[in-house]
């Protein structure tokens, strides 16, 4: 697809199939995912795009009579095989929803969750966790104040930034955003941009859109997927100025979508 | 007539309004009337001293700590079962037709008649458990009438959790059981605890249930364990009204048992209004 095999493959898809009782989602997808790359994921509704980032921390197993064939290696290893313990794989494979979701409690109580249900007391260790992971989410100095509030006070932007800090707190190796600033104002979704950016340097990143100028501003590679197939994947850049398939491009150009 | 739609609508405001006028007067002067005829009867022996000279003088302190005993050993049977049922049915049963068929029955169950709950105690707890004319055959009895509406509460106030929330504390690699423990139990909390209210008054105020299962016609003494016999307010104030030898005196004292049945039941409503909204201010 391109040439550039430089990039340590951190998830790989392996002719995945997936289905929704007797529906088929996803036809045979086969992607590799770079660490320390932000992959975008786009495509019209129904496409399969949410689907497959869903199946990289299994959040598709809490759908009850969905079935998926095929492998989907995290380093090498398939995450569906019988000894992956999925507590432990989505502590490695973190996730930010589409819309903001912070526990109904305190800014803190929200950040040290992650920490508390892994059985962790050392209340010096958590502090340090929790303020290092609102440091790098560029969330700090807003609210170092108001550690003790509740998290529901905040708004939309912060809201989700304190869901992505929540996720950087138990140290993720991916992190995938499953439409992140599809409910934020401009400002806000501009934040989180910069912020995605910013965090690729720690982190693996797949990010789900619907916004063809945000994938094109923030990532490294595109997948464009239609119809649960995935239909080209490149380099964003690439994929953007010369697509190769005539869907891509009257996807990119607004003919439908 | 042509009605002109402003004036149709001034028309069912003041509708409205006249309702709510009229449920409120309903509640207003009960409360009135109850207090009113039972505040007389209050002094300090009447709480405390036991029923004298055939329930004409004395006071009315073991039906009281009898009352007391049924609900909170109906609460302690019914909230843990009932609680549990609805974890269970919103978040482990297969969505299926006999999880439907459970719902079904439980919604059922809360529309059987108390008197027949009563006859149900007394054949399985009274007389098969062999636990005898107890606070603890009357306290299971009541515990599975109030059972249904805990259920109801609970798996009303469970399923209204967000899915989004459950989705944020699974991907932050918390198990099943942590997750409802931490995250979907105090989302639900206020729910649940507006089911146990409505229980405790539910428990509080039947009669017919602990009938032939609890309540004894006359006690000389408190109730010594679970075990014993017990006077309980609502049947106190029934027998009150229907036996004895002067119906004047009498009526008083039944005034007096239903203005003491009535502050339990409000104190236990305030105290839950409390915990719901110190949870809002928490959590809100």
């Amino acid at each position: 697809m391109d040439n550039n095999f430089k990039e340590t493959v951190r998830v790989k898809a392996d002719n995945i199939n997936f289905f929704y009782g007797s529906k088929k989602a996803l036809n045979g997808i086969n992607m590799n995912i770079y660490a320390n790359k932000v992959t975008a994921l786009i495509g019209p509704s129904g496409c399969g795009k949410s689907t497959f980032l869903r199946l990289i921390n299994r959040m598709n197993d809490l759908v009850s009579s969905s079935r998926v064939e095929g492998q989907l290696l995290l380093d090498n290893k398939n995450i569906f095989d019988k000894d992956i313990d999925v507590v432990e794989l989505r502590r490695r494979v973190g996730m930010v929803f589409q819309k903001p979701n912070p526990f109904p409690k305190s800014i803190y109580e929200n950040m040290a969750y992650g920490l508390e249900i892994k059985g962790i007391k050392d209340k010096k260790y958590v502090d340090e966790k929790v303020f290092e992971s609102l440091k790098k989410a560029a969330l700090w100095d807003e609210i170092k104040d108001r550690l003790n509030d509740s998290a529901l006070r905040l708004s939309g932007g912060q809201q989700q930034r304190l869901c992505i800090a929540r996720c950087l707190v138990v140290e993720p190796e991916v992190i995938l955003f499953d439409e992140p600033c599809a409910s934020l104002d401009p400002i806000s979704t501009r934040k989180i941009e910069e912020l995605i950016i910013e965090l690729k340097q720690f982190y693996t990143i797949v990010i789900v859109t619907h916004n063809m100028q945000q994938a094109a501003r923030v990532s490294d590679y595109t997948a464009f997927m239609y119809l649960g197939d995935l239909i080209e994947f490149g380099q964003t850049e690439k994929l953007f100025t010369v697509p190769k398939d005539k869907r891509t491009e009257e996807y990119l150009t607004g003919k439908f979508g | 007539m042509m009605i002109k739609a402003v004036n149709a609508q001034k028309l069912g405001f003041a509708a409205l309004f006249a309702c709510i006028i009229i449920a409120l007067l309903v509640l207003g002067s009960l409360i009135y009337f109850i207090f009113s005829n039972g505040i007389s009867s209050f002094s300090w022996t009447f709480f405390t001293d036991i029923p004298r000279k055939s329930m004409t003088a004395g006071g009315v302190g073991p039906a009281i700590i009898g009352t007391i005993y049924l609900v909170l050993g109906s609460i302690i049977v019914s909230v843990p079962l009932g609680v549990i049922t609805a974890i269970y049915l919103c978040e482990y049963s297969p969505k299926n037709v006999i999880v439907n068929i459970i719902r079904l029955s439980v919604n059922n169950l809360a529309g059987v008649p108390s008197v027949v709950f009563g006859l149900f105690g007394l054949a399985v707890f009274v007389k098969l458990f062999n636990f005898h004319v107890s606070i603890l055959s009357g306290s299971l009895t009541l515990g599975i009438l109030i059972l249904p509406g805990i259920i109801s509460a609970s798996y009303e106030a469970i399923i209204a959790v967000p899915q989004s929330l459950r989705e944020a504390s699974y991907a932050l690699g918390a198990t099943q059981i942590q997750t409802i423990g931490r995250i979907v139990l105090p989302s639900a909390l206020p729910g649940i605890l507006t089911g146990i209210i409505l229980g405790v008054g539910r428990a509080a105020g039947e009669t017919a249930p602990i009938l032939f299962t609890a309540a004894t016609f006359y006690a000389r003494s408190y109730p010594s364990s679970i075990m014993s016999d017990t006077m309980a307010l609502p049947y106190h104030i029934y027998v009150l009204m229907t036996e004895g030898t002067k119906p004047e005196i009498q009526k008083m004292i039944a005034y007096g048992c239903a203005l003491i049945l009535l502050i339990l039941v409000l104190a236990v409503s305030a105290i839950a209004i409390y915990l719901r909204q110190r949870q809002r201010r928490t959590y809100g």
